[in-house]
């Protein structure tokens, strides 16, 4: 599971004939384990359809998908159980954190784990560890409704990094939050990253943190173009 | 695994608790309406357990004495007495009217028994308090639910009986408690007409030349008091001798007598299945009326809250969740609600019951089977919200 996600040619045409959209025409990423990049563009450029595509939740039309050491896509799916794949392999944080409301934060997090058939002793053991790293154990019991907003943000990582998945997909993480808020969340995403050799690909709209990313990539008219980011240290 | 719906429940206990209680009360109307046909029920079989008979004896094709009006010689008695394997036979009059007692009344059914011989059919077969009447006229023995007192004096027609001894659970086959009085009383009661109606008779049959003849002297005497009482009684009770059938009886009755003889399986019949069978299907429809109407809000309820969670749905479809864990989550929600309201309305309906005027009884078996019947609803009412979260594209947590 060295290689992080490699994205190949992926193409998502809607509809056909005269009337087909390619939402994506040709998307070629690498993101390495322990790798942030960013991926932005501007509305309607096909972010949000590669999110779907690289989340499983849509099927690409074109092109392949590697994640870790694994084929997940080539022509179709290679994954029999796209659930399991969502649950054990791809880490999600959306732009706000759909927090499940009626658990506490150890059970928001622990939750992927149980569903995954981790004991409940051994999933909140592991959901604590996680919220020790990313410094908000002290709220483990509390409900989502009495956190703030960074604080939820904190969890829903945790709760995308909880199965110690090789990619994470973030959709606008710092989208609610302040300059020093999202600078931390991306900050945390960056230790994680390093920390379980995750790749993480943040889609954003943010001018806050596009100076942080090393490597960036843009996309427009379904079209990805690297090129490389400021790197900007944190303080 | 935790369980997700407990979790639900307990974050928002106010909510499921409050609607349970509003269900519950619901329930508890339903329960109470299904003791109310068993209390009729149990009132018919009631009246017949307390009659002490194992055959009515009534006009010839009538379904008297509950369902209909019956009228027999008050001397018939006689002639079945003497039949083989007959034990005890009574002359018995029913009459359901209004009894006063001071300024207020009472619907009550008014039995007409023998004087003097307790233990026959028809007397109540047991007191609560008092005693038997033991003379021929203006003594009472009540239902304790008609809500006379030992000593009190009531109005039957013209007459003032004082109630000597009180019963229990003696009551008619619509719930109206029973006042027994003596049968000759009974008898005057049910043909007793006015003073002025008396009087304009007598003038009438005077003045009527074929029966005020002036060379036969006492025949106007004579028909007048034929008209001023009344022979009749509604039906004989009989009791049977060991070792016989009561349809072994009942054959030659109506055979020879030229009457109507019913046994207990074919009085329940006309009680259970003619007397009440109308009020019986009311209290079915009812019953349909408000299970339809408990489903119809289990369902939008169990609707509104899933609706409430369609994001948090499509999250748990996104990172995994099976949808049979998402379904047993509604479903799990659906039937703890109904728990709640059927804890509730099985409260309400058994702390209610006792304030119905008439007889309701909440049979355990009833009981259960509600139970099961509202599990039942409540699960097919969460199905709708169940198609609708499982229709939920986990694409919709990403958003775009």
């Amino acid at each position: 599971m060295g290689k992080g996600i490699l994205i190949e040619g992926v193409g998502k045409r809607y509809g056909t004939g005269d009337t087909a959209v390619d939402a994506l025409k040709s998307v070629n990423m690498h993101v390495a384990p322990g790798e942030v990049v960013g991926l932005i563009g501007p509305s309607g450029s096909g972010k949000t359809t590669l999110l779907k595509c690289l989340g499983a939740v849509i099927e690409p039309t074109a092109g392949r998908m590697v994640l870790g050491d694994q084929v997940i896509y080539d022509k179709g799916w290679r994954i029999p159980d796209l659930r399991a794949l969502r649950r054990d392999r791809i880490g999600f944080v959306f732009q706000a954190p759909y927090l499940i409301p009626f658990l506490d934060v150890t059970d928001n997090v622990a939750l992927l784990p149980m569903l995954a058939g981790v004991p409940n002793a051994e999933a909140r053991k592991r959901a604590n560890e996680l919220l020790k790293a990313l410094d908000i154990e002290h709220r483990a019991r509390a409900m989502p409704s009495q956190l703030s907003g960074g604080e939820q943000q904190r969890v829903a990582i945790a709760r995308g990094l909880v199965n110690r998945p090789p990619v994470i997909l973030a959709d606008e993480p710092t989208a609610p939050l302040d300059s020093e808020r999202a600078l931390t969340v991306i900050r945390i995403l960056n230790d994680m990253a390093r920390r379980f050799e995750t790749a993480v690909i943040v889609v954003t709209h943010d001018e806050k943190i596009i100076p942080t990313f090393k490597r960036i990539y843009h996309i427009r008219d379904g079209v990805t173009h690297e090129e490389a980011g400021e790197g900007r240290a944190f303080q | 695994m935790i369980s997700l719906a407990g979790r639900d429940i307990l974050n928002a206990w106010g909510k499921f608790v409050f609607t349970g209680i509003g269900l519950g009360l619901l329930i508890g109307v339903t329960l109470t309406m299904a003791g109310v046909y068993r209390g009729m029920v149990d009132d018919g079989k009631a009246l017949l357990d307390n009659s002490g008979a194992d055959l009515w004896v009534v006009q010839q094709d009538t379904l008297g004495p509950y369902a209909e009006s019956s009228s027999i010689n008050d001397d018939l008695y006689r002639s079945i007495l003497a039949m083989p394997g007959v034990a005890e036979a009574a002359n018995v009059t029913y009459l359901t009217m209004q009894v006063r007692q001071g300024r207020r009344d009472v619907r009550a059914m008014v039995v007409g028994v023998v004087a003097g011989s307790p233990g026959k059919p028809g007397w109540p077969p047991y007191l609560v308090a008092g005693r038997q009447i033991t003379r021929s006229h203006y003594e009472a023995v009540a239902d304790i639910a008609a809500g006379f007192r030992l000593g009190e004096r009531i109005q039957v027609r013209r007459n003032h009986y004082t109630v000597v001894g009180l019963t229990r659970r003696m009551v008619s086959s619509s719930g109206d408690p029973m006042v027994f009085i003596p049968l000759k009383d009974a008898q005057e009661a049910q043909f007793l007409k006015d003073n002025d109606a008396v009087l304009q008779q007598r003038r009438r049959t005077a003045e009527n030349p074929s029966l005020n003849r002036p060379g036969v002297p006492g025949l106007l005497d004579a028909v007048i008091a034929s008209q001023s009482n009344n022979p009749y009684v509604n039906a004989v009770l009989v009791r049977i001798r060991p070792g016989y059938s009561a349809e072994e009886i009942a054959r030659p009755i109506r055979r020879w007598q030229r009457l109507t003889a019913y046994t207990r399986s074919q009085m329940e019949e006309i009680l259970i299945g003619k007397l009440i069978a109308t009020s019986s299907k009311q209290i079915g429809m009812f019953l349909v009326i408000l299970a339809i109407v408990s489903a119809a809000i289990v369902a939008f309820i169990i609707y509104t809250l899933t609706m409430d969670k369609i994001r948090e749905i499509a999250v748990l479809k996104l990172i995994g969740t099976r949808n049979r864990t998402i379904a047993a989550m509604i479903m799990q929600q659906a039937i703890a609600l109904g728990v709640i309201g059927f804890v509730v309305g099985k409260i309400t309906a058994t702390f209610a019951a006792p304030l119905f005027p008439k007889y309701v009884l909440l049979m355990p078996l009833d009981t259960v089977a509600g139970f099961f019947a509202v599990l039942m609803i409540c699960v097919l009412a969460s199905l709708i919200a169940i198609r609708m979260a499982l229709k939920v594209d986990p694409a919709e947590a990403i958003g775009g």
